[in-house]
């Protein structure tokens, strides 16, 4: 039994490499610039949201910094709800994910999409589907820092 | 000249995306989650402030700021309220983030339609 | 042996080969503006169809395919004896609801993209050894249901691998009988599920060509067949690479394939639409078939075809919990006699 099952196992290994070895690699090349240029673009943007904040309604660091995410967060929720985040997303790749902007489509989408089950189980329910573990990681480790803060640095 | 530092930052850190995506199986939900949590840790680490004084919103703006804005929120709440404020001052920082999302995200729920793709 | 087995796989059909009387398609707009069109009996203009969600609008494709095939045959459903029917939802919320509409005695079938030579594979023996007299086979898939069951909400930014394939929005049907005129199904292979250990679910060719190969094997040693005796040899969805490895994992075991090897997944869209390595879903083979292989049959182009749907049997949650995909591939034969 045994060595049938080795074999199998040599079988499907050679298989797995020669399909991955088929498969065309993404054009990494290109990705990443496209990554660049729109993720340093939603970057300005969010710089200029920045400065106008501090300049013009007087907001320290902080206030300037949450003004922004939350400007952010209303466009690309507004892009998202008009099909138009999707179509930035398939050519930006990781520029539209790794901003604010992709937590809040992550957000925007799934509960869009869940309306037709309701309003509680599915819009309330799925807002947090996919950007949920982001608050859960993100917040915990937040803790967690906080914690070897208090005891271990002073 | 910040616009040049923020688009060179934000546009460096997605970059670190892309590679992520392109070269690991890691879903985009995944890639999100590692992004926050090493924002948090860099910045407990006091790596990621001086990034944040060099990019602005080149590095806030990505989803490593969002940690770094959740770390940041701890200490300051660890240094005003004791260990208290571990588990209420990351939260606090980034109330108005996390509201937004959960507002603008209902109600462009409630409004829009998903469209049908080509 | 019971008297109607060959070898380990196949059933062969000899006492009353039931003949496809009737076949009807209906594809989404995409799928309207591939290289296929004008085999399809319907398209729509969009794909919600003016339902209230994707899955009541992939019911109601589904029952327009079935009255469309019945009503080719001028049938009506109490003349049917069985629907055979599947797609990709969870519980084939698709079939079952629009098996509820028809109203004809009804198995709900789950083999993933495989349904269509599934159903087929079950109806054919039925009516061979005098179980039925007519068995309507049809099933449906929908690309923005399945989307938002197996990957991503549709407003999703996200970008998909090159070999990624694009479900097809659309449902097939044929009608099958002992009475009529028609291609006849002379053999059919049941398939074993094939894993070998393929676990990127943007890669399902991969999963599934495994089977594919294993049960065209397997109905090659069963009927003493070789790649010569049909004009066409045919799978569902495994699309551009999945296409190329079963060749070559099928030239390993001594059979050639490619020169009359076509993939359904291959031939749905063009290259200018964008889907990456190829078509996949239920409806895929299904309107294929349905339009396109049996019209070419019809006409005379093709005499013989052996053709295989091929399934990727994962889960969300056994993707979740690092399980490969397992695939099936069903293999029946198509003859046109005279």
């Amino acid at each position: 039994m045994d060595s049938v099952d080795v074999k199998q196992e040599k079988i499907n290994k050679e298989y797995q490499d020669y399909a991955n070895s088929l498969s065309p690699k993404s054009n990494i090349i290109s990705n990443c610039i496209m990554a660049f240029l729109v993720g340093g673009l939603i970057s300005i943007i969010g710089q200029l949201i920045s400065n106008v904040a501090k300049t013009y309604y007087n907001m320290n660091e902080e206030g300037a910094a949450t003004v922004t995410s939350i400007t952010l967060i209303f466009i690309a929720a507004l892009l998202t709800g008009l099909g138009l985040y999707e179509k930035i997303g398939k050519k930006a790749g990781a520029g539209s994910i790794v901003p604010i902007t992709g937590f809040s489509n992550s957000i925007v989408a799934p509960a869009m999409e869940h309306k037709r089950e309701g309003y509680v189980l599915g819009v309330g329910a799925k807002l947090f589907s996919i950007a949920g573990p982001v608050l859960v990681y993100g917040i915990s480790t937040s803790v967690i820092v906080g914690l070897i803060n208090y005891f271990f640095v002073k | 000249m910040d616009y040049i530092k923020a688009f060179i930052t934000g546009g460096v850190i997605c970059i670190i995306g892309q590679i992520l995506i392109d070269k690991t199986n890691l879903t985009p939900a995944r890639i999100l989650v590692i992004f926050v949590t090493a924002g948090a840790i860099l910045t407990a680490l006091g790596i990621y402030g001086p990034i944040v004084e060099f990019g602005g919103a080149g590095a806030t703006v990505p989803l490593p700021g969002f940690g770094y804005a959740l770390a940041k929120g701890a200490i300051k709440g660890v240094k005003d309220s004791g260990v208290l404020g571990a588990f209420t001052g990351g939260v606090t920082a980034a109330a108005g983030g996390i509201t937004a999302a959960i507002v603008f995200g209902y109600l462009a729920a409630v409004l829009f339609d998903p469209k049908e793709k080509s | 042996m019971s008297m109607h087995r060959m070898g380990g796989q196949t059933l062969l059909l000899t006492q009353n080969p039931p003949k496809i009387i009737s076949r009807a398609t209906i594809v989404g707009k995409k799928e309207g503006e591939g290289p296929l069109a004008e085999y399809f009996d319907k398209i729509l203009e969009d794909d919600l169809w003016g339902e209230k969600s994707w899955e009541k609008a992939e019911r109601r494709m589904y029952v327009e395919a079935a009255e469309l095939a019945l009503k080719k045959a001028q049938k009506e459903p109490q003349d049917i004896n069985y629907l055979f029917g599947g797609d990709l939802l969870d519980q084939i919320i698709s079939a079952t609801f629009a098996a509820r509409s028809l109203g004809i005695p009804f198995y709900g079938l789950y083999g993933a993209c495989s349904s269509m030579t599934q159903t087929i594979s079950l109806a054919a023996p039925l009516l061979d050894g005098g179980y039925a007299d007519n068995v309507l086979c049809v099933t449906s898939s929908h690309f923005c249901s399945a989307e938002r069951q197996f990957r991503y909400p549709l407003e999703m930014g996200v970008q998909r691998p090159p070999t990624a394939q694009w479900t097809v929005t659309g449902a097939g049907g044929v009608l099958l009988s002992v009475n009529g005129e028609g291609p006849c199904i002379t053999h059919v292979t049941t398939g074993k599920v094939i894993d070998f250990g393929m676990k990127d679910a943007n890669y399902m060719g991969a999963a599934m060509a495994p089977a594919a190969a294993d049960t065209f094997r397997a109905h090659f040693e069963d009927t003493g067949r070789g790649p010569d005796d049909y004009d066409l040899i045919v799978t569902g969805d495994l699309a551009k690479y999945g296409r190329e490895l079963t060749i070559d994992l099928l030239k390993r075991d001594g059979y050639d394939i490619e020169d009359r090897f076509i993939d359904c997944g291959c031939e749905m869209f063009n290259e200018s639409q964008d889907v990456h390595a190829g078509a996949s879903g239920c409806a895929c083979s299904a309107v294929v078939l349905a339009g396109y292989l049996l019209k070419k049959m019809e006409d005379g182009d093709i005499k013989r075809i052996l053709m295989a749907s091929t399934g990727a049997l994962h889960s969300i949650i056994t993707s979740q919990q690092g399980d490969s995909i397992p695939g099936i591939a069903h293999a029946i034969a198509i003859e046109k006699k005279g």
